[in-house]
């Protein structure tokens, strides 16, 4: 198959301002992949399924990823004006002043989709797609015209993660029931409370044991049970 | 009120035979008890592999596994109940005719096993219907179904039809129908039936 360079090239030679970058991976396995412009991400699929070079005419993945955000400490250099007692005068005073600043960086939800060619017998071909965010911008381009297998894998990812895939011709829950509200794989998933006795309560168990036994004591005064 | 074991031996040397109308009852039911054919996970694969030639549960007149609930009159929960799944269990077993009996096949269906602190699977098919036998393992071997069966048998033989221990189907007060739980927004609304499951006591 052509590097992913080769890849990237062809597709933009296709495709005018499709916007793919190129996620490398340092590891020994070297799989590197494609970040797709969702915005043009159906016209590029469409492209590396009908191009008779790379001819990906099988998907055989589709994974959901999240990506919480994250608070980062930074420490910022800055100048204030501070009233300082300079030899018995009082002046206007320039001082370099650090201080530590917290953001938090938005996170996104990503899926990955692999793909593979049947009648080329190479691959895998690694794509991603990135949401603006996590809460209301969750839209994604659907592959299901182009794959017909991406059909039931995109409809778990949008009940696991919530990403909504546009243009998919049966968007329900497939795992999970109608009616149920959350997101159960992303990261900020809150259970329901519903520990029971675990004999060997290991990692995070220990900590729904102990969230479970303040909220039961809050709850009756009496720790009924466990 | 039980025939005296040295009398009915005597008594058949001089081709008599003696019973209870209990006796004959619970001997008729305990050999011929219908499973019901309905399987969730993996468990399946064994209780199906127990009614084939090698384990044969047809020797303990088990043999018809029955496709409606109407005609059941044993369930075996073989596998994973996952929280969508287990409202549809719970009407199967009301569908059922009395008298009727459940077998938890396996560490999923009596505790949710490897699975029990997942968001999606039920902590036990015992919180919601009364179960019998529980069989531990994952899955469980032919024989310990085997074993599963012959408990019952014995169960459903020491069962008297009236007093006390007599079962449910023969006492008015006692509960007919189970609850079925609703899929509510975030788990299974109530999270157990109170009336057959209780939060088991931990003695440390």
């Amino acid at each position: 198959m052509k590097t992913i360079e080769e890849i990237k090239a062809a597709i933009e030679a296709a495709v005018p301002g499709a916007g793919v970058e190129m996620v490398m991976n340092p590891s020994v396995s070297g799989q590197h992949s494609l970040r797709l412009n969702p915005e043009h991400a159906v016209e590029v699929a469409t492209f590396l399924r009908d191009d008779a070079e790379l001819a990906l005419d099988f998907l055989s993945n589709v994974t959901g990823v999240d990506w919480p955000g994250k608070e980062v400490t930074e420490k910022v250099k800055g100048t204030r004006t501070v009233t300082k007692t300079v030899e018995g005068v009082e002046q206007q005073v320039e001082e370099t002043v650090e201080e530590t600043v917290k953001r938090v960086t938005p996170g996104c939800l990503e899926v990955v989709y692999h793909l593979y060619s049947v009648e080329k017998k190479h691959g895998p071909l690694v794509l991603r797609m990135r949401t603006v965010n996590r809460t209301d911008q969750v839209e994604l381009p659907s592959f299901t015209p182009i794959w017909r297998s991406a059909e039931f894998q995109e409809r778990e990812i949008f009940d696991l993660y919530g990403i909504v895939f546009t243009g998919h011709p049966d968007l329900r829950r497939l795992l999970m029931w109608e009616g149920f509200k959350d997101h159960p794989m992303r990261r900020d998933y809150v259970e329901p409370d519903d520990f029971d006795y675990e004999p060997t309560a290991h990692d995070e168990v220990v900590a729904r044991v102990q969230a479970h036994k303040t909220a039961q004591a809050g709850e009756s005064g009496t720790e009924a049970g466990q | 009120m039980a025939v005296d074991e040295g009398l009915k031996i005597e008594l058949g040397k001089q081709g008599v035979f003696v019973t209870t109308i209990e006796e004959l009852y619970n001997w008729g039911r305990k050999n011929s008890i219908w499973p019901m054919q309905f399987g969730l996970a993996c468990c399946a694969i064994e209780m199906i592999a127990t009614t084939m030639a090698r384990y044969d549960l047809a020797r303990f007149g088990a043999e018809v596994f029955r496709p409606s609930p109407r005609q059941a009159d044993l369930m075996i929960v073989s596998g994973t109940v996952t929280k969508k799944m287990a409202p549809q269990v719970v009407r199967l077993y009301n569908q059922m005719a009395e008298p009727k009996y459940v077998i938890a096949m396996g560490a999923c269906a009596i505790s949710g096993g490897p699975f029990k602190q997942g968001y999606n699977v039920l902590k036990g098919i015992d919180r919601y219907i009364p179960v019998d036998v529980h069989i531990p393992g994952c899955p469980p071997r032919p024989e310990a179904l085997l074993q599963a069966f012959m408990t019952l048998q014995k169960k459903i033989d020491g069962q008297p039809l009236t007093g006390e221990g007599r079962p449910r189907y023969l006492d008015a007060e006692a509960q007919g129908e189970f609850p079925v739980p609703v899929q509510g927004e975030h788990d299974l609304e109530p999270a157990s039936n109170k009336g057959v499951w209780t939060v088991p006591v931990v003695i440390k």
